[in-house]
């Protein structure tokens, strides 16, 4: 067996599919929140793959880039569950249709 | 060999620790699994010789923003916790299609390409040098927008936690569904009430303020 870059780009695409499976049905936004952060590491293991196999280092920043975004949708995402959570609201995100109407 | 055994640990460690944060009820536990899964994700980096990236994975995403994790689970308490209300099968089937369909269009669209062996690369491959020439050299727009998304990023985060006095429209029902017991008026607005009822008439005090910067 030799572990070429089919089979990094695999381990990708199931903890992407993970990912997408708990964004479908998890309600509380905090493990939402988490199965976001999967999805958006398997890319950023996808990217780091392709860098590698090609040999040249453009992934390897893109994957960078993509971890700053992570960071700030992180901190955007729990400012917004806390802001939810002081005002007493369900923290449940099939409830906050708020906006919605 | 070796190589394939890190690979094959790494690969059960990051899928089970996936599993464990998407299926747990606790979010405790979900927050502590993605950091197994990171961990394990940082291990694939060292196999692809990216080790910058290896390392700002344990530092940044394993480090601070899963600590910050933990800390607002902590801080919500048993309120973050799943609500226990059921959900309708269709949901959880089609999320396990779409979720499946995903997987297997990739993981077969890969199998049937013949991939080559990657390029030899020398050890700076990963190193922070080659990454900050690429980041600080082609890609300083990319550099430069990531900046100002942090920047953006800080500042949203400052608003959306600062606790205001009285947020406009917090007593008028609608954003959410609010239940608070209805707020009884305390000394300060009753005081504020009466005065405008019957505005006190001052006089002087500009004069004064401006005789005192003379």
């Amino acid at each position: 067996m030799h572990v070429g870059i089919a089979w990094f780009i695999s381990v990708s695409a199931i903890l992407f599919g993970i990912g997408l499976y708990g964004v479908f049905t998890r309600r509380s936004p905090l493990v939402l929140l988490l199965s976001v952060e999967i999805m958006l590491n398997a890319c950023n293991l996808a990217l780091i793959s392709f860098s590698r196999y090609l040999g040249q280092q453009s992934g390897q920043v893109f994957a960078l880039v993509v971890m700053a975004v992570a960071a700030s949708e992180v901190v955007v995402g729990l400012g917004l569950v806390v802001a939810v959570a002081r005002r007493k609201a369900d923290l449940d995100v099939d409830r906050m249709t708020g906006l919605r109407h | 060999m070796t190589y394939d055994i890190v690979f094959v640990v790494a690969s059960v460690v990051a899928i089970a620790a996936a599993l464990s944060v998407v299926l747990s009820g606790n979010p405790f536990i979900s927050a502590l699994s993605l950091i197994a899964n990171l961990i394990a994700l940082a291990t694939f980096y060292l196999l692809l010789q990216s080790d910058f990236l290896a390392v700002a994975q344990v530092i940044v995403y394993a480090g601070a923003v899963m600590i910050m994790f933990l800390f607002v689970t902590a801080y919500l308490g048993g309120r973050a916790d799943e609500p226990t209300r059921e959900r309708p099968v269709w949901q959880t089937l089609l999320a396990l299609l779409a979720a499946a369909a995903i997987t297997a269009e990739i993981v077969f669209g890969v199998g049937r390409q013949h991939f080559l062996h990657g390029p030899v690369v020398s050890d700076a491959f990963g190193a922070p040098q080659a990454i900050a020439a690429s980041f600080l050299g082609r890609y300083l727009l990319a550099f430069e927008g990531t900046s100002v998304l942090l920047l953006i990023a800080a500042v949203g985060g400052v608003t959306l936690a600062t606790r205001r006095p009285a947020p406009r429209g917090a007593d008028e029902p609608g954003a959410f569904e609010v239940d608070r017991p209805e707020r009884v008026p305390s000394l300060q607005s009753s005081v504020m009430a009466i005065e405008t009822q019957f505005p006190v008439v001052r006089t002087g005090g500009g004069h004064d303020d401006e005789k005192a910067d003379g």
